[in-house]
């Protein structure tokens, strides 16, 4: 049994909860073979980064045009939008610009993804996105906290996000029952809930964390959303003067439509059935081939074709996001070639099935965890 | 009302939909291109209303993207002064190995557009009465005097200019027709020395007598490469005329790193000064000398711990790869000094 993946049955004090391993994971690989597997991953990264140039560039500079133009185009039809098909039309384009500009573009930008373009303009240190949640407190929580910490219940606050079971590892609650329900409310509503995130509202309840931080978050997150809320629902509608309803309900649906979908795309990141989830005492003295491992385990691809990677961001490729958060997302498709036959070479596991049979999957863990677990079953 | 609309993008954003110069930041269209040698093209250039204008012999950066990545150089401006509303021109010359000179040289065309900053430089003619005037340019080193030169004619300012001008041969001597009319027209001295091709020697004390006898009462300006700019900077010194010599700095070449070599690391901001060691990241360093730089995953993979570098290169611990230019921002979590840096910290 490799360092990564050791059991440890005390999840919390007095409440120890037993998480069996499935076996239908073989990850029996010796130290030698885990750093083996782990040089040929970093071999894999230092050659698509060192090819990087024009395309890529291109790329990114296009995705943005487009993304814009169906912005413009989108808002430019709602003002029309007293008739329907100029409405389900506007509609339609700014729902798209909007889950373009928040997954393939936002995310990526500010995962650094294109820094090594020197473009102040498109840059991980200047990019604001398109959603009431500060760029600055979204890196802090995803970028180096679910990123460092994929997966590892207790450290990883993605697992679950404060709020739902996610994990058999997490002590089940009452409060758990109605989880369906606030699953729904989060899917809904995910830019807040994405905008809440970094709050850690836990931590500021047990003293962890101080008042005064929180609030100085909170007061960046009320600016934010006051600008994308007058934009959206205040400036745009009364631009279109006596024809605002249709711009004001166009614009709330482009926004319910982002959130569903990034909702569903990112809940199928590591959530699906096959994907391991650990505990602190799992990662301790962690490596770097250990912790690429932890992130292939730790993660979920989901099969489709090119649509399906711009439209998710390329988190379709979720493992190789894990793997090479900074590699531009346009290569992770190319990457996904070579991870697959490293992972076939090692008997690793690469899980990627389609949309609905992961989404199938997570909604059945949503399910299946409001309820207590019962004893030494095996995850579904 | 226009930030309102567009947040949390600039409204700029999307009017660079419409035209490219309408894009956030000072920027330039190429609007003609002029072959002047093999080597050498002059490109001019209008620039969008953020242009604060430029006077000869002052130069701008350009902003070039090659291969996806964005490079700046400086160029001096070659066409006279430039007012706000006007084109400016540069002239760039292809160097061995150089990128952004080489990509201008084969790729820029009317309609490139180019990222810009304002002139800047004090490698001017003053503006009051004008002393009796000495050139002395060596290859592309003409292009801020060619301004100077091009500046005089515009405005038919009497002016009493003798210009020395070095260049390997005749295919390398750039503007050498335009300079001789300008000569002609003006009563100036124009002279051309061609050291590979016939011969002639590099600069010397002797030659500058035999040249311009009376250089001592002369304002003079000198641009070109290192050797030159030595030879000049030491001649006048010994003559106890350094103020009355100008040169113009190009930004000079970094010398190769040897590997795994640190350096001495300046904290500019912070004002402090550590040894910086080439295997040792500079999040490290800094933290080893009493600061608390932002950081996040100490693993190079989250971009919470950029830092702009102001001098010198580092080298990324992940990849091996030393690479660094003034503006960038580097992680300070997986790179170390390669060589002495400035950090903006």
């Amino acid at each position: 049994m490799t360092a990564a993946l050791k059991m440890n049955s005390n999840f919390l004090p007095g409440n120890p909860v037993e998480a069996p391993r499935t076996g239908r994971l073989p990850v029996g690989l010796t130290d030698a073979e885990v750093q083996q597997f782990g040089a040929e991953i970093d071999a894999l990264r230092q050659r698509i980064m060192a090819s990087l140039g024009e395309q890529d560039a291109r790329y990114i500079r296009r995705v943005i045009k487009v993304q814009r133009y169906l912005e413009v185009g989108g808002r430019g039809l709602l003002f029309a939008g007293i008739l329907p098909p100029a409405w389900l039309a506007g509609t339609a384009m700014l729902s798209i610009a909007k889950i373009l500009e928040n997954m393939e573009i936002g995310h990526n930008i500010m995962h650094g993804q294109w820094d090594w373009m020197r473009d102040p303009n498109i840059h991980s240190s200047s990019w604001e996105w398109d959603t009431v949640c500060p760029s600055e407190q979204w890196q802090h929580s995803h970028n180096y906290m679910h990123h460092k910490w994929t997966n590892v219940v207790g450290m990883d606050r993605d697992v679950g996000y404060g709020i739902l079971r996610m994990s058999e590892r997490q002590p089940w609650h009452p409060a758990h029952l109605a989880q369906p329900i606030t699953n729904a409310m989060l899917a809904t509503f995910f830019q807040w809930g994405v905008a809440l995130h970094d709050l850690e509202f836990e931590r500021v309840r047990s003293g962890e964390k101080s008042l005064a931080e929180a609030w100085a978050q909170l007061k960046q997150i009320g600016k934010k959303a006051g600008k994308q809320v007058g934009k959206d629902y205040v400036l745009f509608p009364l631009l279109a003067g006596p024809f605002f309803l249709p711009v004001l309900l166009g614009n709330m649906s482009a926004n319910l439509a982002r959130n569903l979908w990034t909702y569903m795309i990112i809940f199928c990141g590591h959530f699906p059935d096959g994907v391991e989830d650990f505990l602190p005492e799992d990662i301790e003295n962690e490596d770097k081939a250990h912790w690429y491992l932890r992130q292939l385990l730790g993660s979920a691809n989901i099969s489709g074709g090119r649509l399906l990677n711009v439209m998710s961001g390329n988190l379709s490729h979720q493992m190789e996001h894990h793997l090479f958060p900074d590699m531009p997302s346009n290569r992770y498709a190319e990457a996904a070639i070579e991870v697959r036959a490293i992972c076939e070479k090692y008997g690793l596991p690469y899980n990627s099935k389609p949309l609905h049979r992961q989404f199938g999957s997570v909604m059945r863990k949503v399910l299946r965890l409001s309820l207590p677990s019962r004893k030494a079953r095996s995850k579904a | 009302m226009g930030q309102w609309l567009a947040t949390p993008v600039l409204p700029e954003a999307y009017l660079e939909l419409i035209n490219p110069l309408l894009g956030p930041g000072l920027r330039g269209r190429v609007e003609r291109v002029v072959r002047e040698s093999e080597q050498a093209v002059s490109l001019e250039i209008r620039p969008n209303h953020h242009w604060q204008g430029g006077r000869a012999g002052q130069y701008v950066r350009l902003g070039v993207d090659v291969q996806g990545v964005r490079h700046w150089r400086c160029y001096s401006i070659s066409s006279g002064d430039a007012g706000r509303a006007e084109t400016f021109t540069v002239t760039v010359r292809a160097i061995a190995g150089g990128q952004v000179s080489t990509w201008l040289n084969q790729h820029a065309r009317p309609g490139t557009v180019l990222m810009l900053d304002q002139a800047v430089g004090d490698f001017c003619l003053p503006s009051a009465a004008l002393p009796k005037l000495l050139f002395i340019t060596a290859g592309s080193g003409i292009t801020p005097v060619m301004g100077m030169l091009r500046a005089l004619a515009a405005t038919g300012q009497a002016a009493d200019v003798v210009h020395l001008h070095y260049s390997p041969d005749e295919q390398n001597n750039l503007f050498a027709a335009e300079r001789r009319g300008l000569a002609l027209s003006h009563n100036w001295k124009n002279l051309n020395l061609l050291t590979r091709s016939q011969g002639d020697e590099h600069f010397s004390a002797a030659q500058l007598a035999a040249s311009c006898s009376d250089w001592a009462e002369r304002s003079a300006y000198v641009c070109g490469p290192a050797g030159l700019m030595e030879s000049t900077a030491d001649h006048w010194q010994q003559a106890g005329l350094s103020e009355q010599l100008k040169q113009e700095n190009f930004r000079p070449l970094l010398a190769p790193v040897a590997a795994g070599v640190g350096g001495e690391v300046r904290f500019w901001h912070s004002n402090r000064i550590a040894e910086g060691a080439g295997n040792k990241p500079l999040l490290e360093v800094a933290e080893e000398a009493g600061l608390m730089p932002k950081h996040g995953c100490r693993m190079g993979i989250c971009q919470s711990c950029l830092v702009t570098l102001k001098e010198g290169q580092v080298r990324d611990l992940t990849s091996g790869e030393v690479f660094g230019e003034s503006g960038d921002m580097v992680r300070i979590c997986v790179c170390a000094a390669a060589g002495d840096v400035v950090l903006e910290l």
